[in-house]
């Protein structure tokens, strides 16, 4: 049935103009008394022109909002197995709790005897941090994971300017992501690129013949991000120390090995945790994250303020730096004191699993992703060979000489009511398709999506790349112009001017 | 566990698919001995009811700041946020959604984004804004360092009215960056005057750094600072921490300034105990190549119908890497939503007033205050936030008053722990939430501890 109508609505999804476009003036949609006429003391700096909002009432405000949400694929929606972003299922006793009044409603500088149960919260929050990854010290302040990595790669440095050396190289696998390059460059170091090895690890010859008495450290990502555990991890920690260097290790990927390996048994030195990754702190459209990093004795004293501590029977919040001894720390990252609203998430989580169940939950990702690669490696080309972690990654040559691309074959599988996978990350890969399922799925979703994908690839086989170059037919907008869109951008509404 | 749907049958056939015999072989590259073979040393998990007591738990050992009379602000300020914001950012369509790398499946995420970029730029005055930031201090931070970008200079000259957490964020930023960061800690009776930023600038200086109104609520006109910036080539960087100020004065942008950013927090937000927050980051079009974060634009789709993507990705880490303008990833998604709802229910009308509220029950609070023997308010003007000096040190009374059930305010010896001179100053904030009853409790408190 192809007909336009005359809303150009289609039945439930339904066209919708910009806020700015449905105002009225002297609407509202908020009932607030009226002001008494004081006399104002701004300094004569009162405001003397509108300001250009609409106004529109409550309702309006929520009709607008909740059909601007019906044109969005969530978790709760259906299967989202995109690689590298975990996107497990996100408890809503989760939020229940974020949102008690004792909890959200609480003044970052109320005075301490006012907020014992946060301290504890946090501390708590910490303590399970710490035990699961087998490290003694904690930061809770990154804002998110590559505040994390910043706060990471900021204590490396801190350290090596407190022993007095001038170590400015970093080295970094070519598989990773583009946030460390990026941190190890605002943290004043340079970045050296390790290649990787035919099975998609990191090339110990190659790192081994790299390090030297400039280099700061390694910054790797383990399981890595072609969702491999690198196995040789012990012995790069060992040479990098060896070589007077410290070990940075991305943890975006710790949801596949928590409750199973610690990483202080790996050998880090530091490493941040996603809490929306391994922790189910929700990922909302993009943020707000949170990237606890646990530290190395080596590099704990040099941890950034402000921190917890435990004193007699009460906590205490440290924030500034000589308040404590031995501590040196590199500054502060964010205002006030971290995630707070996350910390409470991930610990009901925590809470909600306990060892047993966070356990499990990796198990089963890790056991998840290797049926899915079980179920796909025949008609796909599997990357690198062997199990995988937490998500299996394929390269783009099961599609040679069918015309699609993988960009082709995502917009195909949303047309199939699927988030498709993460495309073209990790870079070491041609035309990577990153799956990552999750823990949370059964296996009877997994299965209708490898159907789906398995049918799609025959119809790819059989010559009609035509529709995938035209893919998707069924969502509320289709291929969207990203060229146009950056040739000339167009970043807020104006009204139209006369 | 009620989050995992897998059987003990599903497991068994899975594995038998895959060819393995157990899940531990799957994690056969973990090196010799590091594989643990039983739970860590924590709790076991534990049912829905009894995580929602323990949590509970937690939470009675808090004095909630509804509770009670409270007057903090300092950066974070409490607001009453409508129940509609709520219900809205907890859809699971936005909830559960990640980064729209699939704009065809993601035009709630996009054009929401786009209004907020088109609310903030109108808040600010300024031509454009981004995705949202982590925070207002990390904003600041991410200003100075986009200055430097844009004028090749690398010194930036940070005012005295500065947030102190500000401050040592950007300080914390431009450390390893060979960035220079001048200017010293303020004081609530001496306010820096264009003249005296004006000689820190050099031939050097990127950027100065001014708040507005600052940290000890004084509100300024920086349109001669701004034109002593554009005159020596250096930016003027604007920063807030209150966001509903802008519905009541003059707006960064009618200055002249280049880069206006600060905390969205106050706008539909909890407090949260301090995030997550919603950094706010508005610029001049000239600027837009220079900014760090995620941008949204307008677009068509291949029907020729309107839509919104991802834009300006060339700036960002996942393309230049070691190059991109800031390492930054995500926004602060769900944050931004709710600036987003709150700020459209409010409206102008709405915005407008809320504004005024605040200030007409400041100006109230200020007259109560200053009433007290042994208190007077320093602010000549302020919009929702002024500085008391106290004839004790304000730590002491702010201490005292939690007794008398009434939670004061903010001692500068908090924000300035080093600085003997500022420990009976009080920082007072006051906004449309607190009552005509807790403005007396504050002043009859106040008076039976000054006493």
């Amino acid at each position: 049935m192809n007909f336009t109508t005359h809303t150009g609505n289609r039945g439930l999804v339904i066209e919708e103009q910009l806020i700015f476009e449905q105002g009225q003036p002297g609407r509202t949609g908020v009932d607030l008394p009226e002001p008494a006429g004081t006399k104002s003391r701004l300094g004569g700096l009162d405001r003397d022109s509108d300001v250009g909002l609409p106004g529109l009432s409550e309702p309006q405000v929520v009709r607008h909002f909740t059909r601007l949400s019906q044109k969005n694929y969530g978790i709760d929606a259906g299967f989202f197995p995109l690689g590298s972003c975990t996107m497990k299922h996100n408890p809503r006793l989760n939020e229940k709790v974020a949102r008690l009044p004792g909890l959200a409603d609480l003044h970052p500088m109320q005075p301490e005897s006012t907020v014992q149960g946060a301290l504890e919260l946090i501390n708590s929050c910490a303590h399970w941090l710490l035990v699961l990854t087998g490290m003694p010290a904690v930061s809770m302040s990154p804002a998110a994971g590559a505040q994390g990595e910043l706060c990471g790669m900021m204590a490396i440095r801190a350290a090596l300017d407190a022993r007095g050396e001038n170590r400015r190289r970093v080295l970094v696998p070519e598989s990773a992501h583009g946030t460390n390059p990026a941190t190890a460059a605002a943290c004043g170091f340079t970045v050296d690129s390790i290649p990787a090895t035919e099975d998609g690890r990191v090339d110990l010859a190659a790192f081994e013949a790299k390090l030297g008495d400039d280099v700061a450290g390694i910054m790797l990502t383990n399981p890595n991000t072609c969702g491999l555990f690198e196995r040789d991890v012990r012995k790069i920690a060992d040479l990098v120390h060896a070589a007077g260097g410290y070990f940075y290790c991305d943890g975006a990927n710790f949801n596949a090995i928590v409750g199973r390996v610690r990483p202080a048994d790996l050998g880090i030195d530091a490493m941040h945790i996603n809490l929306h990754k391994t922790f189910s702190t929700p990922h909302g459209g993009g943020g707000p994250g949170s990237g606890p990093v646990v530290f190395s004795e080596a590099l704990a004293p040099f941890a950034p303020i402000p921190y917890v501590v435990k004193k007699g029977d009460g906590f205490h919040l440290v924030e500034t730096a000589d308040e404590d001894d031995g501590m040196q720390p590199f500054g502060r990252l964010k205002g006030f004191h971290g995630q707070m609203g996350m910390f409470i998430r991930a610990l009901t989580y925590m809470k909600s699993h306990g060892a047993d169940g966070l356990r499990q939950a990796s198990g089963d990702a890790v056991l998840n992703a290797n049926y899915l690669l079980a179920r796909l490696k025949d008609k796909l080309s599997v990357a690198f060979p062997g199990y995988c972690m937490h998500e299996a990654l394929f390269d783009d040559s099961f599609l040679k000489d069918t015309g699609v691309s993988t960009l082709d074959l995502a917009k195909a599988i949303i047309d199939e009511g699927f988030h498709p996978m993460t495309m073209y990350f990790p870079l070491v890969v041609h035309g990577a398709l990153l799956i990552e399922p999750t823990e949370t799925e059964t296996k009877e979703s997994i299965d209708q999506f490898c159907d789906a994908i398995l049918a799609l690839v025959a119809k790819a086989e059989s010559g009609d790349a035509e529709f995938f170059k035209n893919a998707p037919y069924l969502t509320p907008r289709r291929r969207l112009d990203e060229t146009a869109a950056a040739r000339k951008p167009v970043l807020r509404w104006k009204p139209e001017t006369a | 566990m009620r989050y995992l749907p897998l059987t003990r049958a599903d497991r068994a056939a899975m594995l038998d698919t895959i060819g393995a015999s157990s899940v531990d072989e799957l994690y056969c590259d973990v090196p010799e001995g590091a594989l643990l073979d039983a739970p860590v040393d924590l709790p076991s998990h534990l049912g829905e009811m009894q995580v929602e007591r323990d949590m509970m738990a937690l939470a009675a050992k808090n004095v909630g700041a509804s509770s009670v009379p409270s007057f903090l602000g300092a950066g974070a300020y409490r607001h009453h946020v409508p129940a509609t914001v709520d219900y809205v950012i907890q859809r699971g369509e936005f909830l559960t959604a990640y980064t729209p790398y699939q704009p065809e499946i993601a035009q709630g995420t996009l054009q929401y984004l786009f209004e907020f970029q088109t609310q903030v730029a109108s808040i600010t005055g300024m031509d454009v804004a981004n995705a949202s930031m982590w925070d207002g201090a990390t904003s600041c931070a991410e200003a100075v360092l986009m200055a430097c970008r844009a004028t090749r200079r690398k010194k930036a000259v940070l005012s005295g009215g500065l947030h102190p957490h500000y401050r040592e964020v950007t300080e914390t930023y431009c450390q390893y960056s060979d960035t220079e960061v001048a200017g010293r800690d303020g004081h609530p009776e001496h306010q820096a005057s264009a003249e005296e930023l004006n000689d820190l600038i050099d031939d050097q200086t990127a950027c100065v750094v001014v708040q507005y109104p600052d940290v000890f609520g004084r509100i300024q006109d920086h349109t001669q600072l701004a034109d002593l910036c554009h005159a020596k080539g250096a930016l003027l960087v604007v920063v807030f921490t209150e966001a509903v100020a802008f519905g009541a004065v003059k707006s960064p942008g009618s200055f002249g300034a280049d880069i206006v950013c600060g905390e969205g927090q106050s706008i539909g937000n909890a407090l949260n105990y301090g995030g997550p927050y919603v950094g706010l980051f508005a610029t001049t079009q000239k600027l837009v190549r220079q900014m760090p974060g995620r941008l949204c634009g307008e677009t068509v789709d291949q029907d020729g119908k309107r839509g919104f993507v991802l834009t300006l990705s060339t700036r960002e880490q996942h393309i230049r890497r070691e190059k991109a303008t800031s390492n930054i990833c995500t926004n602060s998604g769900l944050c931004s939503l709710a600036f987003t709802v709150h700020m459209s229910l409010l409206g102008e009308d709405g915005y407008r007033r809320l504004a005024t509220l605040n200030h007409e029950n400041a100006c109230k609070a200020a007259d109560a205050i200053d009433a007290v023997d042994g208190a007077s308010v320093i602010n000549d003007n302020f919009f929702n936030e002024f500085t008391v000096k106290l004839s004790k040190p304000a730590a002491e009374v702010v201490e005292t008053l939690v007794a008398k059930g009434v939670l004061a305010g903010v001692p500068l010896s908090r924000l300035y722990p080093n600085r003997s001179d500022l420990d009976n100053y009080l920082l007072v904030a006051v906004t449309e939430t607190n009552s005509d009853e807790d403005i007396a409790a504050l002043a009859s408190a106040l008076k039976e501890a000054l006493a």
